[in-house]
């Protein structure tokens, strides 16, 4: 079927709700109208409103009663509006999601996954546009992915439900419709923690995901250059063994993502590449980031995103050493 | 300190017990719906002044119209409409004095405006300028867009006016689904334990967007909480704009007297939640129809006219008066200058620290070398 990443998503929660009657949807807005975004229209009218759940206004009732429903043996799957109102909730992925296998030692366990649309570009309020996967995977325990295609939004969504551990799904929602492609029809999966190739080269590694793979490939485009395109597609546990083969066979990397320079998981791929690939370094890993500050109010904010001249200048830079 | 629990307070196997059905709350209310009134009830506000107020409502209204109809022309960002709120907005908003603050949501324009704050802001806020929350704040205001975020804040400003003596209180403004959240529970607490001038100000309109009330809470009523937390809680008519007002009046006093107060404004959203939602897929015309019948300036102008107070006011009057205040303010906020990218690096810190020193330099040096970047940045609306 032809599908857009929201569309996607929302076949894979049909999916993954017939296929399991223990998986749960809760969230504000998520049954009576079908989600602000629509992606889990319908789950409702064929699910019902026992598994189907518009809940108060409270991110903290809505990733805790998570928790607690996976603890117990459920498979929720619990939407936050927009990743700007997580953070109220971010105590208890920190405090419980996170390590309750962990403290109990594998008795207990946590299979739940917190799906939120994040990142800017799309001209609303404040709170309504960060990417703050880097701080997300700061925290030991939990799993985050970022797809970045409709295709990838179905299986890493029916991977995430069935993965026995936190998930957190961020969804791209700048470009929740801005395109389609064919997606396989019923119950498919793909990988969490394996990073995918959009297009081998030898001149330059070029490493993105979620919203930013969007401009990182217009501006490969543009330059004609032979660059090897990665979408990390899980931010965390990190395929490192993808990014580093190929810096091991360019020699020469960038790195692209929306979020704040500082600390951010362009950092974590430098540290790795480091690590692993330092020898066969023919430039500085070169960073295009979002800037160290808030995502300005909507008149400004494509001051802050990264845009394909920006994506270009940063490889130009790198295959300029 | 008041001994909490009387001596003669009943004990044994079936005391102890509270129930919702204990719980009669009902709700204050000066004008009835046909604009009949109890005349000892009306508040002490002059003719000009309940002419005044009159005038305010129909400010909201046609404030709501233009807004929602600029964002229909791509002239705004989003926006969050106070239609069918109007005696609820005006009411609360009249009652506010002096140096008092304004922790808002967004639903709450012409309170925003009886603070001082400007039409022009108003719109350069919903365009996503961010200098309009600058303007806000130099009057007292804010708009906290991350639901119930603003209510602890509202207890910590406030504690700060007790230790300063100020004569003033924080009035929290908010909705029904923010009283689900935690910082909610938190703040009102907080407020009570510490006895601070914080007026706690709820417009329960029936909905969070699609939420109904009765998905957001169990209980019958939001004003009861107020009890648990030890503080007082006034449930007001949120149609009767007198009503509100006296509300807010004597919530404010309490609050000024050491005594928190949450006011809940039972009332209801007749426009969608904001411009990018669509309110026939949760909730029924009827019921809309319904609230319609309800409108609290058609109630507040049978009230003016059974005072003879409506004979002097021109309706079509002052909607043009409006329009032209609004244009006036449109015009300003089309002049207001665009930003430039340092805007994008100022004030987040005091002082520029060395990183985005660095960054916005980066940055600068970019754009000159390839200014091919502004094809990809959208100038912001504007009429
Ligand atoms: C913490 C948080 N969660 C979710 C949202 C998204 N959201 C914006 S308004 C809204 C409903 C608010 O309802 P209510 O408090 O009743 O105020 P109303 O809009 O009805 O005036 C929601 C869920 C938000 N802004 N903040
Ligand atoms: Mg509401």
């Amino acid at each position: 079927m032809q599908a857009t990443i929201v569309t996607a998503i929302n076949d894979a929660l049909h999916t993954a709700m017939a296929a399991d009657d223990r998986v749960v949807t809760l969230g504000e807005d998520v049954a009576e109208s079908g989600g602000v975004f629509r992606a889990t229209e319908g789950l409702k009218e064929e699910f019902g409103d026992e598994r189907v759940v518009d809940t108060p206004l409270s991110e903290i009732a809505i990733v805790g009663g998570a928790v607690g429903l996976a603890v117990y043996g459920y498979r929720p799957v619990a939407e936050i509006q927009f990743s700007g109102f997580l953070p109220p909730a971010f105590d208890q992925l920190v405090t419980h999601a996170s390590r309750i296998r962990w403290r109990t030692r594998g008795t207990w366990s946590v299979p739940m996954v917190v799906r939120m649309p994040y990142g800017g570009g799309v001209r609303a309020l404040e709170h309504h546009s960060e990417s703050l996967e880097g701080a997300y995977s700061h925290v030991p325990g939990l799993k985050v992915v970022v797809p970045s295609t409709p295709r990838d939004a179905k299986g890493l969504l029916l991977a995430a439900v069935r993965d026995p551990d936190p998930v957190l799904f961020m969804e791209p929602k700048r470009v929740y419709r801005s395109f389609r492609e064919e997606v396989p029809e019923g119950d498919v999966e793909e990988p969490i923690a394996e990073a995918a190739v959009r297009r081998e080269g030898e001149a330059v590694t070029v490493v993105s995901w979620g919203a930013m793979m969007e401009p990182t490939t217009a501006a490969v485009e543009r330059l004609g250059v032979d660059a090897e395109v990665i979408d990390l597609r899980t931010i965390a546990p990190m395929d490192t063994e993808t990014v580093v083969g190929s810096v091991e066979k360019t020699g020469r990397c960038v790195v692209v993502h929306e979020g704040p320079r500082t600390g951010g998981v362009g950092a974590e791929v430098v540290a790795r590449i480091n690590d692993d690939a330092l020898m066969y370094l023919e430039a500085p890993v070169e960073r295009v980031t979002g800037f160290d500050v808030p995502v300005p109010m909507l008149a400004m904010e494509d001051y802050y995103l990264p845009n394909p001249p920006r994506v270009a200048a940063g490889i130009e830079r790198v295959l300029s050493v | 300190m008041a001994e909490r629990e009387p001596s003669e307070s009943p004990t044994g196997p079936q005391a102890g017990r509270i129930s919702q059905a204990d719980i009669e709350v009902g709700r204050a209310r000066i004008v009835r719906p046909d604009g009949s009134h109890d005349a000892d009830a009306v508040p002490d506000l002059d003719d000009q002044q309940l002419q005044d107020l009159y005038r305010w409502m129909v400010l909201e209204r046609t404030f709501d119209e233009r807004m929602v109809s600029l964002q229909r022309r791509g002239e705004l960002g989003t926006y969050a409409s106070g239609r069918g709120q109007e005696a609820s907005i005006v009411g609360s908003g009249y009652a506010l004095e002096g140096d008092d603050w304004l922790l808002g949501t967004g639903r709450e324009a012409a309170a925003m405006l009886l603070r001082g704050v400007s039409i022009r802001d108003l719109v350069l806020f919903w365009r996503g300028v961010g200098d309009a929350a600058k303007f806000m704040a130099e009057e007292n205001a804010m708009i906290a867009i991350s639901i119930g975020s603003q209510l602890p804040m509202t207890t910590g400003a406030a504690w700060g006016m007790a230790l300063d003596d100020a004569e003033s209180v924080v009035a929290a403004y908010f909705g029904d689904g923010a009283t689900s959240t935690g910082t909610f529970h938190e703040a009102l607490n907080f407020a009570g334990v510490l006895g601070v001038p914080a007026v706690f100000f709820c417009q329960n309109n029936q909905y969070a967007i699609s939420t109904p009330f009765e998905k957001q809470t169990r209980a019958g009523t939001l004003a009861q909480r107020a009890v648990g937390y030890g503080i007082e809680g006034i449930r007001v008519d949120g149609n009767d704009v007198l009503a509100v007002y006296e509300a807010m009046r004597e919530a404010r006093a309490l609050a000024r007297g050491g005594t928190p107060a949450f006011v809940e404004s039972v009332t209801y959203r007749m426009d969608a939640h904001t411009t990018s939602d669509d309110p026939t897929r949760y909730r029924d015309e009827s019921e809309v129809e319904e609230w319609e019948r309800r409108d609290p300036i058609d109630r507040y102008e049978a009230f003016l006219r059974s005072k003879g107070l409506f004979g002097e006011v021109d309706r079509e009057g002052i909607v043009e008066e409006v329009e032209a205040e609004f244009r006036a303010g449109l015009e300003a906020a089309d002049d207001y200058p665009e930003g430039d990218v340092e805007a994008v690096f100022e004030y987040l810190y005091a002082e520029l620290p060395p990183n985005l020193e660095e960054q916005l330099a980066a940055f600068e040096a970019l754009l000159e070398e390839r200014p091919e970047i502004n094809d990809y940045i959208e100038r912001r609306p504007k009429g």
